[in-house]
């Protein structure tokens, strides 16, 4: 059941991710990125990190996604088409792409991978704990990090896009 | 972990994610458009920081603290690039990258 389950998720997030960065409609495109980044959360719920996957679902599904589609809105028409680039270029681009596909998945493959036999769940309150941990092995330095690098790019980019003119 | 999936079949869905990222980013003439590529890139990064936590190494959760950094980079990150191309709209009227060559005004 789950290997069916597993299937269908990677190949929805294969094929809308194709589909996202070929498509000629821009706010299509955006479409299909968000079917992508839901099914990629489906992942982190099947592997039991739901509080990850709820994480995914609400800063990409709910924040980027509609982050992207207000600066469409903004700069675009609706229908707005992407400039295509030549076909020598993409030919090109793709094989790029397809060699270096080869390469990492033969590495990937033949790398003797340690899989561990024991499973663990993980709740909420042991994220909880070892991220405000300052103790041996705790997060609380990235965490504080983190926070101040959110409210610089905030303060940053009402900066940025109010403009030159109007102060 | 997944019942009956190896951590090899996860790892080459992280990585053909990771590839058509790539040709997205080298072939799309519009910011918008790049910046969608990206987060893609950064996708495929946070599932193999996951994944390899749940395979190999099940009762730390330093993947997951990791994962959820980039995501809170990739958002400021999203943010910043937004708006910066929302000012270059202002000043140029248009997102093509080939409109963009001097990053002096």
């Amino acid at each position: 059941m789950e290997r069916v389950f597993f299937y269908i998720f990677a190949v929805i997030i294969i094929v809308f991710a194709i589909a996202s960065v070929t498509s000629k409609k821009i706010l299509r495109a955006i479409m299909y990125l968000l079917m992508s980044l839901l099914a990629i959360a489906a992942l982190y719920f099947m592997m039991d990190y739901a509080f990850l996957g709820a994480v995914q679902m609400a800063v990409y599904a709910g924040g980027i996604i509609i982050l992207f589609i207000f600066s469409v809105l903004l700069i675009h028409h609706v229908e707005g088409e992407i400039e295509e680039p030549s076909k020598m270029r993409k030919i090109g681009m793709a094989l790029l792409s397809l060699l270096g596909l080869g390469i990492s998945l033969a590495t990937i493959y033949s790398f003797d991978f340690k899989v561990a036999t024991k499973t663990a769940t993980t709740s909420v309150e042991n994220i909880g704990k070892g991220l405000l941990n300052y103790g041996e092995g705790g997060f609380i330095l990235p965490f504080e990090v983190i926070s101040i690098l959110l409210l610089a790019a905030m303060i940053g980019a009402i900066i940025i896009a109010k403009g030159r003119k109007n102060i | 972990m997944i019942e009956n999936i190896s951590i090899y079949e996860l790892l080459t869905v992280s990585t053909i994610l990771f590839f058509i990222g790539l040709y997205g980013f080298l072939t799309r003439k519009n910011l918008i458009a790049m910046m969608m590529a990206i987060e893609l890139l950064l996708n495929a990064a946070v599932i193999n920081f996951v994944v390899i936590n749940k395979y190999l190494f099940p009762d730390m959760l330093q993947g997951v603290y990791f994962s959820i950094f980039i995501i809170a980079v990739a958002a400021a990150e999203t943010a910043l690039a937004i708006s910066i191309i929302i000012n270059l709209y202002r000043l140029k009227t248009s997102v093509a990258i080939t409109e963009t060559e001097t990053m002096k005004y």
